[in-house]
């Protein structure tokens, strides 16, 4: 077979290939040239664009929102990312050392499936000042009410903790599966050393999950930063600008003030953020792979 | 393993796992407690687990089955609301995105993987860059470029950013196809197939797996999506069922929410996610190996 001439399938391939091209340089790549020419314009949807180099840059890093929407944001992600990894990582050991069961793992994935316009609304309820059940429940021990989304400093903690809820399942089945690929005569060799559950899992578990748990990490990191949703719904950036994050920021510039230059600039500083990240994820990709050959 | 005996330990970690089960579970139950009491009953009728006087008056005047008048007597604040449209809307979304965008990723992912052209590798790496680029990023330059099309408040302007391709979907498939035994493929070469024969007849039907596992993602993101039919798609014949909520909860007066009209919505808004797991959740359960350790 291999005294065939090397094949050339070029004209079946672009055929192939055309829908995905034109969807990629449609609506990837021409936007994103164009986001980084709106970058250094001053367009506001009105007017025509016209260029101002770097001003738009010079006004953002001279912008108090500006830092304080990052701020925000790096506060909601130790919050979230913190708490979250925590939870996940408790609630995948539990898992892998007490059931295989596929209708538990899917009853853990269901918050992960609910838009998280449902999950503000849901927990808005649920944390409502005044009747919802969450303060009714610290009503009977005597305590409360606590206005979670209306207290300056209750805010975030409470919006962190609405999506930790969200996503501990679902970042607790990657970890678990994480945990299968770890063989089991480790454990048993372990279990006849008289190894107690702690020092399997600091042992056993913990170092040799830690490429899973690493780009776990960064995944759900790269997620985190983009929170949008939840706020929209619930705070709106309130109380003041207590949950003003980075995503929330650049939606109102652009969409409320029409400030799209500015908006763009902004977009351009969180993408290199993600963008550093990503390319850890791809890395540790790759890393992973080759080890597991 | 030999069976061991319930050890204190184990015992409290079976507690432990069941606790956050519980509080996983308990404020869908919540929701959909409070679905079914009648708005009057909200101040007096929140303790049991169960409402006093179960109803579905609720679900109706959100699916816009009721007259405004009804609504209105129900505790509705009389705005039009109809979630059986928008519901209807957000399954034509989801199942478009999904089955064109999995099927044009398939065809790249497999010229990536089997096919021979020039430049095949860079092309691959210029689209897989695109990985980096954050959504946020293509979102504004995306808006005004559908807007300067005419598409703003259509189903086509709504699609069109992530129906043909996402960089995620041709990586994942190309990196299935790879992993492909050839034998079969060269077999079909010999039998005087074509690519086009042997992506449709051979490759296709192999990878059954990896397609639906792709398409249930991608049927879920869509699902959940929010930012974006926010910006295009608010008009109400095409709005979807996210946007729907968080127009309601808008139109719901700030003193006191129509919470039981909004749990009715909410409700609806789990509903179709629930049985998708229920019919496919082990197949959900299993994608995650996939997606997560890629």
């Amino acid at each position: 077979m291999s005294a065939t001439k090397p094949r050339d399938d070029r004209r079946a391939a672009w055929w192939f290939l055309a829908p995905v091209l034109v969807g990629f340089a449609v609506f990837y790549g021409y936007p994103a040239a164009r986001g980084v020419w709106y970058s250094v314009t001053d367009y506001n949807m009105l007017t025509t664009a016209s260029y101002v180099g770097t001003e738009n840059y010079a006004k953002l890093f001279a912008d108090a929102k500006f830092w304080n929407s990052m701020l925000v944001t790096a506060w909601y992600v130790v919050l979230n990312i913190g708490s979250q990894t925590l939870l996940a990582l408790g609630v995948a050991s539990l898992m892998h050392r007490l059931t295989r069961s596929v209708v538990l793992r899917a009853t853990l994935l269901l918050p992960w499936l609910v838009p998280n316009v449902t999950i503000g609304l849901l927990w808005m309820w649920l944390l409502d000042t005044n009747l919802g059940f969450v303060n009714q429940l610290l009503h009977t021990f005597g305590l409360g009410p606590v206005g979670f989304f209306t207290d300056e400093t209750w805010a975030m903690p409470t919006v962190a903790g609405i999506n930790t809820w969200a996503y501990t399942g679902y970042t607790a089945l990657l970890l678990y599966a994480g945990m299968l690929q770890i063989p089991q005569y480790l454990y048993e060799g372990a279990a006849i050393d008289g190894a107690g559950e702690w020092r399997m899992f600091r042992g056993i578990t913990l170092p040799l999950l830690r490429p899973v748990l690493a780009l776990v990490l960064v995944v759900s990191m790269i997620g985190s930063f983009q929170i949008f949703d939840t706020i929209a719904v619930t705070t709106k950036g309130g109380p003041v600008s207590a949950t003003q994050v980075i995503y929330y920021f650049i939606y109102q510039q652009a969409f409320k003030y029409f400030h799209m230059g500015y908006a763009a600039a902004a977009a351009i500083c969180l993408a290199l953020i993600l963008g550093v990240l990503t390319a850890i994820q791809m890395r540790m990709l790759r890393a992973s792979r080759s080890d597991l050959a | 393993m030999t069976r061991r005996t319930l050890r204190p330990g184990r015992a409290l970690a079976w507690v432990a796992m069941a606790v956050f089960v519980v509080v996983t579970v308990f404020p869908f139950w919540w929701m959909i407690r409070t679905a079914l009491t009648p708005a009057a009953d909200i101040y007096t009728d929140n303790a049991g687990l169960l409402p006093e006087h179960p109803t579905l008056i609720n679900f109706t005047r959100v699916l816009g089955l009721t007259t405004e008048a009804e609504a209105r007597a129900a505790g509705g604040s009389g705005a039009h609301i109809n979630f059986a449209g928008y519901l209807w809307n957000s399954v034509v979304y989801c199942s478009l995105i999904a089955a064109v965008q999995t099927l044009f990723c398939a065809m790249a992912g497999y010229a990536f993987a089997r096919l021979r052209f020039p430049g095949r590798d860079l092309v691959f790496g210029i689209v897989i860059a695109a990985l980096m680029v954050p959504p946020i990023f293509t979102l504004l330059p995306n808006f005004i470029f559908v807007k300067d099309l005419g598409l703003m408040s259509t189903m086509a302007g709504m699609v069109a950013p992530t129906v043909l391709m996402t960089p995620f979907a041709v990586f994942f498939l190309r990196q299935f196809f790879l992993s492909l035994p050839r034998d079969v493929e060269e077999a079909a070469i010999l039998d005087g197939n074509g690519p086009w024969g042997i992506f449709w007849r051979i490759a296709l039907p192999m990878s059954r797996g990896p397609l639906i596992t792709i398409g249930l993602t991608t049927t879920v993101w869509a699902w959940k999506d929010y930012l974006w039919p926010l910006l295009v798609g608010r008009d109400e014949e095409n709005r979807l069922v996210t946007v729907a909520l968080g127009v309601f909860l808008q139109q719901s007066p700030n003193t006191q929410p129509d919470w039981t009209g909004l749990m009715a919505a909410s409700t609806l808004s789990v509903l179709p996610v629930l049985v998708l797991l229920i019919f496919m959740g082990k197949r959900l359960v299993q994608s995650l190996n996939f997606t997560g350790s890629k």
